[in-house]
């Protein structure tokens, strides 16, 4: 796609129909999560929409994110997102090595000053910026020479979103999220590790639509797929209402589909698309084949103890002492109350530090 | 597949969201019936369990037009058995499901000609036309 064309007449250039384009969009609508009654707006839009250019930065990471997204399960409409957009910089995907790619980044960077979008994956370690540097430059200085010309930036994963894994207990690159740096432009958190890929093209589709960033929530994520918790949309919901639990992973529960809420499904505490959009061409999520959800789309996911503790025994301390405590509770009587109230609150102390 | 269906895993889940789906077809062919406006429903939006999107399609079942479309790759167009309520399923050229949708409405907009392609068409028609004058 030429860059002085609209998609409009791009897609007309390459003899999609008006019904193709119409059907495009019913799928891009989807895609952003709009209602179908969107679809004309949507058209109307993309019709006259001009190619923006992008530049995607991976830093400390581990191209899961990448992976995800070129394994999306609809490469129609995701490869003429991407025919539409500029990919000008992206080091994995890219042919150009070593000073020619360096050279293509600064170059788009100049040509595109305010109105490119960058997408950034992969944590950023501060604590010695050393730890991962590209042609020789830090990940810190590259982006923080990227972000002030940038438009927007879309932090792709948990890394570049809240810090990721690499950010985990000890933390021993002093990694930080994109935000920790970047101050005084618009940031997308698309977290999850990874991300499910209809979101991180969604959000490129909304910006290619609209020309705007999308309604975000509390964390900076765009509020159409982050909006409600897994929960809620969880399939295996009416199992939990009812007090029907898996207890193992090969009990009746779980040969049942029970809720898993009891194996240390986060579910209730972790906002995600996952329990609608699902994964691998909406063939499943991890709830639907039988593991608890692990919150990854949630900063410090890693950090909130055992994937296999219930949530209430992550805010107690741990299931059994509870249970140890509520027994004892019985025979000593307040003792042992005041006893488990001190877990709880040393619990809650180790979860904030 | 065999080893697989050997595994004991009951599917007999249901979310309780293809009833009030069902209802909400009913009101908006009402609706559509009285003479205002079709109702669009993306079902990759609605929480279902495994095997609900299929009662679905066994409750509506199928009704007196089938058509497919081929356009960045097949669309089918289906009518149920209720006149008036359409699933329409996209797949892209891999043929794997982009979007499904149920809508509620006299004809689809997609099985229409549109205007665009009309023009293109007469374009098209009347220079074949203007070739085949040349050659004779």
């Amino acid at each position: 796609m030429r860059k002085d064309q609209t998609l409009g007449e791009y897609l007309q250039s390459q003899g999609v129909s008006r019904r193709g384009f119409l059907k495009f969009c019913s799928a891009t609508a989807s895609l952003m999560a709009l209602p179908p009654s969107a679809v004309a707006q949507v058209a109307e839009a993309l019709a006259t929409a001009r190619r923006p250019s992008v530049i995607w930065l991976s830093f400390q990471e581990c191209t899961g994110c990448t992976e995800s997204l070129t394994r999306s399960h609809a490469p129609t409409v995701e490869s003429l997102i991407f025919d539409a957009i500029s990919l000008d910089y992206h080091h994995t995907l890219q042919a150009a090595s070593g000073h020619g790619a360096e050279a293509a980044r600064e170059a788009a960077m100049e040509e595109n000053e305010g109105e490119y979008i960058l997408v950034v994956d992969g944590s950023i370690p501060v604590g010695n910026k050393a730890y991962s540097t590209i042609a020789g430059i830090s990940n810190y200085d590259m982006l923080v020479e990227a972000a002030s010309k940038a438009f927007a930036i879309v932090a792709v994963g948990t890394c570049a979103a809240f810090g990721g894994i690499p950010h985990a207990n000890p933390n021993p690159t002093g990694a930080v999220s994109v935000s920790d740096i970047v101050t005084g432009k618009p940031i997308i958190n698309v977290s999850g590790c990874p991300p499910i890929p209809v979101v991180i093209t969604g959000v490129l589709a909304h910006f290619l639509t609209f020309g705007t960033i999308p309604e975000l929530d509390a964390q900076g994520r765009p509020a159409a797929f982050f909006g409600q918790n897994i929960h809620d949309r969880c399939y295996r919901r009416p199992f939990y209402e009812r007090g029907q639990f898996a207890e193992t992973f090969d009990d009746e529960g779980a040969r049942k589909g029970w809720c898993l809420y009891k194996l240390g499904c986060k579910g209730p505490t972790t906002y995600n698309a996952c329990a609608t959009l699902k994964w691998n061409a909406g063939t499943s999520f991890p709830i639907q084949s039988g593991h608890g959800c692990i919150g990854c789309s949630e900063p410090n996911f890693w950090d909130k103890g055992s994937f296999y503790n219930p949530i209430s025994a992550g805010m107690w301390g741990s299931r059994d002492a509870l249970l140890g405590a509520a027994a004892a509770g019985a025979a000593l009587g307040v003792g042992s109350a005041i006893a488990a109230r001190a877990r709880k609150k040393k619990a809650q102390a180790a979860e904030e530090a | 597949m065999s080893d697989l269906d050997a595994i004991p895993v009951s599917a007999e889940v249901t979310t309780g969201n293809v009833e009030p789906l069902l209802h909400e077809i009913r009101h908006a062919l009402k609706r559509l019936a009285g003479g205002e406006d079709g109702t669009v429903i993306d079902l990759q939006r609605l929480p279902l369990a495994p095997g609900e999107e299929q009662r679905i399609e066994a409750v509506l079942g199928e009704g007196e037009v089938r058509a497919e479309i081929n356009a960045l790759g097949p669309t089918l167009v289906q009518e149920t058995a209720y006149p008036g309520v359409w699933l329409i399923t996209h797949r892209n050229a891999e043929e794997s499901v982009i979007a499904r949708f149920i809508e509620v409405t006299d004809m689809p907009e997609l099985l229409k000609s549109q205007r665009a392609d009309i023009e293109s068409g007469i374009n098209k028609l009347e220079s074949e036309l203007a070739d085949s004058t040349k050659k004779n």
